[in-house]
């Protein structure tokens, strides 16, 4: 039987959405408040959901512990309490949540195994959300 | 095709045990869940049927019939209970949110009129739920 299991996790981090390619007056434009040259911050909801069979002797479709782990140590640890703009993942694009959903995906892609992911959702704030399942047909 | 979904909230206690595996691996893989005495969540289920809107009612399913359906079936098997002891389903399985999902899936497959099941949701905690499409 093959089930979907979700797990949520909050991080806190700073951000600007900035582009140097775009004038002063279109950063305004485009991003409003949210070009605050002192970036402003948000509780991030990280939802990650991953799918596979129900293992017989287990009854799980991974172990929690296993997957608790590796988004502590290879996403939490990297993105948790610090300003996104300042690392390196966000030196060559915009950290908007669209990005940074993405960048979550292709890092429990590459390095979680023990089930397959089905999608990352992360929640900016209480309003918006945002989801990326990879590319469509990959 | 409209989708409409039903809440419903169990408080239940569990534990997590496979009795071939060794006391030492039991340990390991399961951790505190291990706890024979058990420990409790108030598990939130979330039945979502599909159906067509039936033109002269207007609804997709006698939302009065599910949640009778569900409390018969689901509810008062689990609701206040340890699932270990005193749901047929664990005897011979352990008690997971991924098999209590499953579980639940097997007892309202079929019992409804008109509607077909599409999802059962289960969440153990807020920040950990299960999704079960009735796919093998």
């Amino acid at each position: 039987m093959k089930a979907h299991l979700s797990r949520r996790y909050l991080f806190s981090a700073s951000h600007r959405l900035h582009s140097d390619a775009m004038s002063a007056e279109e950063n305004h434009l485009t991003y409003g408040k949210c070009n605050n040259p002192y970036g402003h911050g948000h509780n991030y909801i990280l939802q990650i959901t991953v799918s596979g069979q129900v293992d017989n002797r287990t009854g799980m479709v991974c172990n929690l512990a296993d997957l608790d782990g590796f988004i502590e140590r290879e996403v939490l640890a990297r993105y948790d309490h610090q300003n996104l703009n300042t690392l390196p993942d966000f030196a060559q694009e915009v950290p908007t949540t669209e990005n940074l959903s993405i960048q979550i995906y292709e890092i429990v892609q590459r390095g979680f195994t023990r089930a397959h992911l089905e999608k990352v959702r992360l929640e900016e704030t209480m309003m918006n959300s945002f989801e990326y399942a990879g590319e469509e047909g990959a | 095709m409209l989708y409409l979904t039903r809440k419903a909230e169990f408080a239940a206690s569990h534990y997590y045990h496979n009795p071939e595996f060794s006391v030492e691996e039991n340990q390991r893989i399961f951790g505190k869940c291990n706890n024979p005495n058990g420990h409790g969540h108030n598990y939130m289920l979330e039945v979502t049927v599909k159906g067509e809107v039936d033109p002269r009612s207007g609804f997709v399913v006698d939302l009065k019939q599910l949640k009778e359906v569900m409390y018969r079936e689901v509810l008062q098997a689990m609701d206040h209970r340890f699932l270990n002891k005193e749901v047929p389903e664990f005897a011979s399985q352990i008690p997971t949110t991924e098999n209590i999902a499953i579980a639940i899936w097997k007892r309202l497959a079929g019992k409804l009129e008109r509607a077909k099941l599409h999802r059962i949701r289960v969440y153990e905690t807020p920040d950990l739920f299960v999704d079960f499409y009735g796919e093998t």
